[in-house]
C-alpha cells in the first residue's frame, strides 16, 4: 500500500513538473539581462534584473512597438476581458430569460438561429467577418473588438439550462405577490443565479483575455493592442534582433499569464463548476 | 423584444459572414475587388485537388490525432492518481489545472523559447542523444514542438473533466468493486474506465475541436509568420490564403469545408450527449 502511494505521488509530481516548468523557466529568464541569456541559454535560477526588466516592459514606450507600452496593453486586455465577460453575461441572460419564460411566435425559430452559431467558430468565418466589421467602420475600435465575440450561444445555453431548473412554483408565487416580469427577473432570477454568473464570468474573462486571432485582425493601431495580441510583435522583434531581448519578451509573456491564472486559481471552485457545466 | 440584442449580433456577425463565405466560395474574385465571376464548384475542386491542401490536411489529421490522444492519456492518468492520493490531492489539482488560463500564443512563445536553437534547454537535452533539432527549418522538428506545446496547453481541461467525472462515481460502486476484485489495475479497466467513457467521448470531440481551431495561436507563433515549408493546420491555411494570398474564393471554399466538418462534429457530440443520459 505504502509503495503504491509513493508511486502515485511520483507520477503526480512528474505531471506537475511538466505543467509548471515551462512557465517557471519563462519567469526565471525574465529576471536576467539579455546578454547573459544569449551567452548562457535559458536561466534556471532567479536573476537580479527583475524590477528593471518589468519596469522597462511596463512603462518604456517603444520597448517593442515604438508607440505603446506594456501598461497600455495590460489595460486593453482588461477592457477586452471584462467587456467581453460582462457583455456576454447580460446579453445571454436576457435572451435566455426570453426563451424560457415567454411564449411568442417564432420562439423556436429564434432559438435555432442562436443555436446555429455554435456551428460556426470564429476561425471558420474569419475573412467574411472581417469584411463586415470593416464595412461597418468598426476596425480599430473597442466595439469592433468585443461585440462580434459576444454573439456565440454558449452563455445563452448555460443560462437557459439553469432557468429551466428553477421551479415553476417560484414564478407562480411571484405572480401572486404581484411581481411583474421585470421584478421577477431582477429580484428572483438574478439573485438565484449568482454562483452561475460568477462561474461563467471567470470562464468568459479568461476566454476574452486569451483571444488572439480576432484582435490580430481588428486592431492594427498599436494603442489598442492587447497583451496576447502584442506577442506577435514580440516575435517580430525577436526574429530581427541581433541579441534577442528574450528577457523582456518573457516578462511580457508572464504579464499576459498572471491575471487570468490568478483569477482561475483564486476562484477555483467556481471556475471548475463553470467549466464542467457550461461545456455540457 | 428581449431577444433582440442577441439576434441582431448573431445575424450581423454570424449568419451574414457565413452566408457571405458560402456565396464567395462559388465565385472567383479579383484580388483588388473589381468584380467576381461565378465559377460553380471550381474553387472546391481546386482546393481539394491541390497538393498543398492535401499536405496540410494530412498534417492536421496527424496533429489532431497525437494532440487528442496524448493530452487525453496524460490527463486521465493524472486524474486517476489525483483522485486516489490521500494527502495533497487539492494542491496537485490546483498545480495541474492553472495552465488552462495561459493563452495559446503565449504557450507558443514559451514553446519557441524552450525549443530555441541557441538557448533552448529542450534542444540541448535532445542534442545529448544526437538529435539536432531545428525548429522552423525542419518539418518534423517543428511539428514535434507544436504537438508538445498543444498537448501542454490542453492537459488541464481534460484533467478537470476527468477528475470531476471520477469524483462523480459513487463510493458504493467503488467499494463493491474493490471487494470483488483485488487488482486495482483490473478494477480500473473493468469498472472505472467504462463509467468514465461518456466523459471520454465528450472530451474526444472537445479535443478534436481544440486541435483544429484553438491551436491557431500556437501554430502562428511557432511558424513565425513564415509558413513556407513548415507544417500548418487547415484553419491556419484559411487565414493565410484569405489574408496573405488574397485568394478569397479558395479561402471561402476552405471555410465552407470546415463548417461542414464542425457541423458533423456537433451532430456527433449531441448524439453522444443523448446516449450519455442513458448511461447515468
Amino acid at each position: 500500500m505504502r509503495k503504491v502511494q509513493i508511486l502515485d505521488h511520483v507520477i503526480l509530481l512528474l505531471g506537475v513538473f511538466f505543467m509548471v516548468t515551462p512557465v517557471a523557466l519563462a519567469f526565471m529568464t525574465s529576471t536576467h539581462d539579455a546578454i547573459t541569456i544569449y551567452k548562457e541559454g535559458i536561466q534556471f535560477l532567479p536573476g537580479d534584473k527583475f524590477l528593471e526588466n518589468y519596469e522597462t516592459v511596463l512603462f518604456r514606450a517603444g520597448g517593442f512597438t515604438k508607440e505603446v507600452d506594456g501598461f497600455v496593453m495590460l489595460m486593453n486586455s482588461m477592457i477586452l476581458g471584462f467587456g467581453f465577460a460582462i457583455g456576454k453575461i447580460i446579453i445571454s441572460m436576457i435572451a435566455a430569460y426570453a426563451i424560457v419564460y415567454f411564449r411568442f411566435p417564432m420562439a423556436t425559430f429564434c432559438f435555432w438561429i442562436i443555436f446555429a452559431t455554435l456551428l460556426l467558430p470564429l476561425e471558420v468565418r474569419i475573412l467574411p467577418s472581417y469584411e463586415i466589421v470593416q464595412s461597418l467602420g468598426l476596425v480599430n475600435t473597442y466595439t469592433g473588438l468585443i461585440v462580434p465575440l459576444i454573439a456565440s450561444a454558449t452563455g445563452t445555453f448555460f443560462f437557459r439550462q439553469f432557468f429551466m431548473s428553477v421551479p415553476d412554483e417560484l414564478l407562480e408565487a411571484a405572480r401572486i405577490d404581484g411581481a411583474g416580469p421585470w421584478k421577477f427577473f431582477k429580484d428572483i432570477l438574478v439573485p438565484l443565479s449568482q454562483t452561475m454568473i460568477a462561474a461563467i464570468f471567470i470562464i468568459m474573462f479568461v476566454y476574452g483575455w486569451n483571444q488572439y486571432l480576432w484582435p490580430t485582425l481588428i486592431t492594427t493601431e498599436e494603442s489598442l493592442f492587447t497583451l496576447v495580441r502584442g506577442i506577435k510583435q514580440i516575435m517580430q522583434v525577436w526574429v530581427g534582433a541581433q541579441i534577442p531581448a528574450l528577457n523582456e519578451a518573457m516578462a511580457l509573456a508572464i504579464l499576459a499569464i498572471v491575471p487570468p491564472v490568478l483569477i482561475v486559481v483564486i476562484f477555483q471552485s467556481w471556475f471548475v463548476k463553470g467549466l464542467v457545466e457550461s461545456d455540457k | 423584444m428581449l431577444l433582440l440584442p442577441q439576434l441582431v449580433i448573431v445575424t450581423v456577425f454570424f449568419l451574414w459572414p457565413a452566408a457571405e463565405a458560402v456565396q464567395s466560395s462559388f465565385y472567383l474574385e479579383d484580388p483588388f475587388g473589381f468584380g467576381a465571376t461565378f465559377v460553380g464548384f471550381d474553387n472546391f475542386v481546386d482546393t481539394v485537388t491541390s497538393t498543398d491542401y492535401g499536405r496540410v490536411a494530412r498534417f492536421t489529421a496527424v496533429f489532431t490525432f497525437f494532440v487528442t490522444f496524448l493530452s487525453l492519456g496524460i490527463a486521465l492518468l493524472l486524474a486517476v492518481k489525483a483522485d486516489k492520493v490521500l494527502r495533497g490531492g487539492s494542491s496537485y489539482k490546483t498545480l495541474l489545472m492553472w495552465v488552462y488560463a495561459v493563452a495559446p500564443p503565449v504557450a507558443g512563445l514559451i514553446g519557441v523559447m524552450l525549443f530555441d536553437q541557441h538557448v533552448g534547454p529542450i534542444v540541448e537535452f535532445f542534442a545529448l542523444f544526437g538529435w539536432q533539432m531545428q525548429i522552423g527549418v525542419d518539418y518534423f522538428d517543428t511539428s514535434f514542438a507544436m504537438t508538445v506545446t498543444a498537448v501542454w496547453k490542453q492537459v488541464p481541461v481534460n484533467f478537470i473533466f476527468f477528475l470531476s467525472g471520477l469524483q462523480g462515481i459513487s463510493k458504493s460502486v467503488q467499494e463493491a468493486a474493490s471487494i470483488d476484485c483485488r487488482s486495482s489495475f483490473r478494477r480500473f479497466w473493468t469498472v472505472t474506465f467504462p463509467l468514465l467513457a461518456p466523459t471520454g467521448f465528450f472530451l474526444l470531440i472537445i479535443n478534436i475541436t481544440y486541435a483544429f481551431f484553438d491551436t491557431f495561436g500556437i501554430v502562428d507563433i511557432i511558424v513565425k509568420q513564415e509558413p513556407g515549408n513548415n507544417p500548418v493546420t487547415l484553419v491556419y491555411k484559411v487565414f493565410l490564403d484569405g489574408f496573405r494570398g488574397n485568394d478569397l474564393g479558395g479561402s471561402s471554399a476552405q471555410s465552407v469545408i470546415l463548417m461542414v466538418l464542425v457541423f458533423i462534429l456537433t451532430v456527433v457530440q449531441f448524439r453522444l450527449i443523448e446516449r450519455r443520459v442513458h448511461y447515468t
